[in-house]
């Protein structure tokens, strides 16, 4: 790659950060080009946030549904999965998946919200509502 | 203690080592740090998931570098762990308190100067620590992947050195205790360029190296009979993430090697590697030509064709196969 044709085309999702390449300048050396991003790099991030996403919208219908609790909406929305919420909380995945039951996670005690809600980075209010 | 100096490099942990060098004394550059520790390779893992896909790496595991370059610049690096958050912020900042700059596994995703699409659930990012604002109680770090050093919250910080999931942190913190020196580059140098032939040659499973990338073609080829669309375009757009997005200065790395191939060929005055470097920038276009097709196939911009994708990846395997059976012999 030549420093000329380093992507200056922007990149949403690097918030207007630039990255460091490496490409070949007049001489033929190698050097740091800064790069405004590439638009092949926008569409594979977007990919995957846009699959996280998904989830955490399919997770809310069932919250409005009542099919689940805010909790799966939350872990969704932070981007976790089960097995890493069990290791961030400490708690075993199938007391997890309970607790993604309406009534169970209604019936939870405020210590096991707030456990919840540190290791996602909410308050407890924010927890409890699939917002 | 001089003053640290930031600067902008492409991939996290190649920036952070070159910044503890120079900040030692020894300036070594990012690619230098890259190669020196012999950190390009191809893995391709099928067992290891990340959110349901199978891990793909254009580079040795985390700290490689790190731990690569103690020999070769009669480096000692220290390594501290802790069980308990509080005390891992603790010696943070006895660290900085006796003026020495702290190297640190993170968590992308709780930094909060990280742009907030960029923030997935990947625990080995590498940043620097070199000072602590006394009014605000923030850390000033120098994040080699951004242009300039960012400062971020207290307790931020410490959710960040102690997530939990694959390749948890546990608030690692390192440093240099002993003084690097100038090595004999003479020495040096070969070793390194062997190492990375061996691993990318003659790794003992068929998933590292050259024969990693001809199973990873394999697996692109069978995508199409055996997932739906859109779980197929999953899994290429997660090894075109792995190559381009994370900071590897384009090519999965290969364009940084190049760059590292051609200090070498001036410090033992080899022009042998120069030429080198110009067949892995070729090498790093392919890899780019190859992102640049997946990622058309994924927006449907052109009909999503595994099969030809897998071609492009056996392809680049014969070239990166043929290259360093070269670079054996030049070493």
């Amino acid at each position: 790659m030549l420093a000329s044709e380093v992507p200056q085309e922007g990149n949403a999702t690097l918030g207007g950060h630039r990255k460091a390449l490496y490409a070949r300048g007049a001489d033929g050396r190698l050097q740091i080009v800064q790069s405004a991003g590439w638009e092949v790099e926008e569409i594979v991030t977007r990919q995957a946030v846009d699959d996280l996403n998904r989830l955490a919208e399919d997770a809310r219908q069932r919250v409005s549904a009542g099919l689940t609790s805010a909790l799966e909406y939350h872990m969704h929305k932070a981007r976790m999965d089960v097995p890493l919420l069990a290791q961030t909380t400490g708690l075993w995945q199938w007391r997890i998946r309970r607790h993604f039951r309406p009534a169970v996670f209604a019936a939870l005690s405020t210590a096991l919200r707030r456990r919840y809600a540190e290791a996602m980075g909410l308050t407890v209010d924010q927890l409890n509502k699939a917002e | 203690m001089m003053a640290f100096q930031h600067s902008h490099a492409s991939h996290c942990e190649s920036g952070v080592m070159s910044a503890i060098l120079r900040h030692h004394g020894l300036p070594i550059s990012e690619p230098m740090a890259f190669g020196l520790s012999s950190a390009m390779s191809f893995a391709y893992i099928p067992i290891v998931k990340i959110n349901g896909l199978p891990l793909v790496a254009y580079r040795m595991p985390p700290k490689a570098i790190i731990k690569g370059l103690q020999k070769p610049l009669g480096l000692k690096m220290r390594f501290e762990t802790f069980r308990n958050p509080a005390a891992g912020t603790r010696r943070l900042d006895e660290l900085l308190a006796a003026g020495e700059v702290v190297g640190m596994q993170t968590s992308v995703f709780w930094l909060p100067y990280m742009p907030a699409d960029l923030r997935f659930h990947f625990n080995a990012h590498n940043v620097l620590a070199f000072g602590r604002d006394t009014a605000s109680g923030d850390y000033q770090l120098s994040d080699p992947v951004f242009e300039t050093p960012v400062s971020c919250a207290a307790d931020a910080l410490q959710k960040a050195r102690f997530a939990k999931g694959v390749l948890a942190p546990k608030g690692l913190l390192y440093y240099a205790t002993g003084k690097p020196s100038t090595p004999d580059w003479a020495a040096v140098i070969p070793k390194a360029l062997k190492k990375t032939t061996r691993i990318m040659l003659e790794a003992p499973l068929p998933i590292i190296g050259v024969r990693g990338i001809r199973r990873l073609a394999n697996a692109v080829e069978g995508l199409a009979e055996k997932k739906d669309p859109a779980q197929a375009k999953m899994f290429i757009g997660q090894v075109v993430r792995m190559q381009e997005e994370i900071g590897t200065g384009g090519g999965g790395f290969r364009f940084i090697y190049a760059s590292f191939l051609q200090e070498a060929a001036e410090l033992l005055a080899r022009p042998s590697l120069n030429e080198l470097a110009e067949t892995l920038v070729d090498i790093g276009d392919e890899w780019r030509e190859f992102a640049l097709s997946a990622a058309r196939m994924i927006r449907d911009r052109e009909a999503l064709a595994t099969p030809k994708l897998a071609d492009k990846l056996r392809l680049i395997a014969d070239r990166e196969q043929a290259f360093f059976r070269d670079l054996r012999r030049a070493a």
